[in-house]
């Protein structure tokens, strides 16, 4: 710094020249922001209900686990695959379902085509309590429901879905270019044909990127829908874990990691070849 | 999905028709032939019977009956603290995961790492990024027991698989004007991640966490269903108590709670833009 304002700028006539990347108010504005982070993390470990004789345990305890885990066991594999395959089948399904039910509440939700204000504010409602329960705790609730069986799971991940995909696609409706719109109604076309000539190809390919982004999260939530028993691969992940099985635990656990990139793999081709 | 120009035929009798999505038709059949056969096949392994669901809709008219309205006195004091819980392991977990994904990250960036270590770096990510949180929870009770702190490992694990993605991808697109300049001056390595590569991924960063502290809340609130502390342990000795007037106080809270927090780090995120 000091080599630098003692040579050319002070030829320039300034008696010392002191450079700052940020002004006051900004700086005071960074300080504050430490400052509440700092406090707040503070807060949060001073109080925090934890044991901390488990803590300095942990890394021995993590150890355990792992190598009771080693070498997986493929001997679990018969039992695996078919269920990999009805954790795909619910993710899938439930996907489809959600796209039926979601299309009407994008429609109904959006500000812009919304036929009036009773149907906003209906679409929103189920939009947001869609999306802000997670897909187990629909899981646990539909099994409660319909009792335990990949039948709950389907509507778990359906329920989930609807909220997510109808926002998304309801967003995408009210950003939309008006001008098809209006070209239609000025020759005369019924409300159907405005929606499958004006609102429909403007929406596609949104409507697509968001459907199969949610078949991939989908995948990754139906892994554990059997754990509160709604079928699927998470069934034999909570017996195995139950029963101590750790080989079987982790080879359950490889198998979870392939199907979840397997599912990344085939949407992302997808994506590749439809967008 | 080719938008070619083709000339449009002069005939007498031409009819306009909607460009179909998919052009090719031996595809577009093709695919919609497999897809219908392929759902055929999944409903038909799935044993979906009509009659249970019938029986199951005067069930779940009990179940909400019971539900309606919310009974947010009974078990105020236990809701409360649950929250409290869920809001801490958040914070802890968001703060300790993002610190633990930037190494992560910068080891996962394909043009700043060498083949080993970025082999390791995404591996890590991959392996984290596919486990459901439910999972991990499971695997931490089992290890280090009941509680916050299985919470808190699970989330930290669940965040450096998020963050660390986006970190390194983030990475992969800087400019490499600054590494150049840091590079003139004769900085070695580590300093040229330091001046030149950091600064450039920071408001990211910071962006990212906002937003992983939103999921990480979600999460945390159903981690607790096995046992990994926070408001899921409440809701879960609520429906097993079938004390479902609770779980949908409980419920009715997470959805205000999650909604103001999306604002909250929308609000911080375009203040950090």
């Amino acid at each position: 710094m000091s080599s630098l304002t003692s040579g050319p700028l002070k030829e320039l006539g300034k008696e010392s020249y002191h450079w700052e990347r940020f002004t006051a108010k900004q700086r005071f504005l960074r300080f504050i922001a430490y400052l509440t982070v700092a406090v707040l993390l503070y807060w949060t470990v001073s109080s925090i209900d934890i044991y901390w004789p488990w803590v300095w345990s942990a890394p021995i305890e993590i150890q355990d686990m792992i190598s009771r885990m080693i070498p997986p066991n493929p001997g679990a594999l018969p039992e695996i695959i078919p269920a990999l395959i009805e954790t795909i089948n619910i993710a899938t399904i439930g996907t489809v379902f959600a796209v039926l039910i979601s299309l009407p509440v994008a429609y109904f939700g959006a500000s812009n085509v919304s036929p009036n204000k009773v149907m906003l504010w209906i679409a929103r409602v189920i939009i947001v309590s869609s999306r802000s329960i997670d897909t187990l705790i629909w899981a646990l609730l539909f099994v409660a429901i319909l009792g335990p069986g990949p039948m709950a799971g389907v509507f778990a991940v359906t329920f989930r879905a609807i909220g997510f995909l109808a926002k998304l696609i309801g967003e995408s409706i009210e950003e939309m270019d008006w001008g098809p719109v209006e070209a239609l109604q000025s020759s005369g076309a019924s409300k159907a044909h405005i929606i499958s000539y004006a609102i429909v190809p403007q929406v596609l390919p949104t409507f697509w990127a968001v459907t199969i982004l949610r078949w991939d999260i989908n995948i990754r939530e139906s892994t554990v829908l059997g754990m509160v028993g709604a079928g699927g691969i998470g069934m034999l992940f909570q017996v195995a874990i139950d029963l101590f099985r750790w080989r079987d635990v982790s080879m359950v656990l490889f198998s979870i990691i392939l199907v979840v990139l397997f599912g990344e793999i085939v949407t992302s081709i997808v994506r590749k070849k439809l967008i | 999905m080719n938008h070619e120009n083709q000339a449009i035929p002069l005939e007498d009798h031409y009819i306009w028709k909607k460009p179909s999505f998919i052009r090719n038709p031996w595809l577009r059949y093709g695919l919609l032939l497999v897809s219908a056969v392929y759902l055929i096949y999944a409903f038909s392994t799935l044993s979906l019977d009509i009659q249970r669901v019938m029986r199951g809709i005067p069930r779940a008219m009990q179940i909400f009956s019971s539900a309606i309205p919310p009974n947010f006195a009974a078990r105020g004091e236990l809701i409360v603290t649950g929250f409290i819980e869920s809001i801490q392991i958040t914070l802890v977990a968001t703060a300790a995961g993002v610190l633990l994904s930037i190494p992560f990250g910068f080891m996962a960036a394909k043009n700043i790492s060498i083949l080993p270590v970025y082999a390791l770096g995404r591996a890590v990510i991959i392996i984290s990024r596919s486990l459901h949180p439910i999972v991990l929870g499971v695997l931490f009770v089992k290890a280090v027991g009941f509680g916050a702190f299985a919470g808190v490992l699970t989330l930290i694990i669940y965040t450096v698989g998020f963050v660390g993605k986006l970190i390194a991808e983030a990475i992969e697109e800087i400019k490499y004007g600054q590494i150049e300049a840091i590079r003139s001056t004769g900085a070695g390595y580590f300093t040229i991640l330091v001046y030149a590569v950091f600064p450039q991924i920071m408001p990211r960063l910071i962006g990212l966490s906002m937003y992983q502290l939103d999921i990480n809340l979600r999460a945390s609130a159903v981690i607790g269903l096995v046992g990994a502390g926070g408001i899921g342990n409440t809701l879960n000795s609520a429906f097993g108590r079938y004390d479902y007037g609770t779980a949908s106080a409980i419920l009715l809270v997470m959805i205000a709670i999650i909604l103001v927090f999306e604002y909250v780090s929308g609000k911080l995120r375009r203040f950090t833009k």
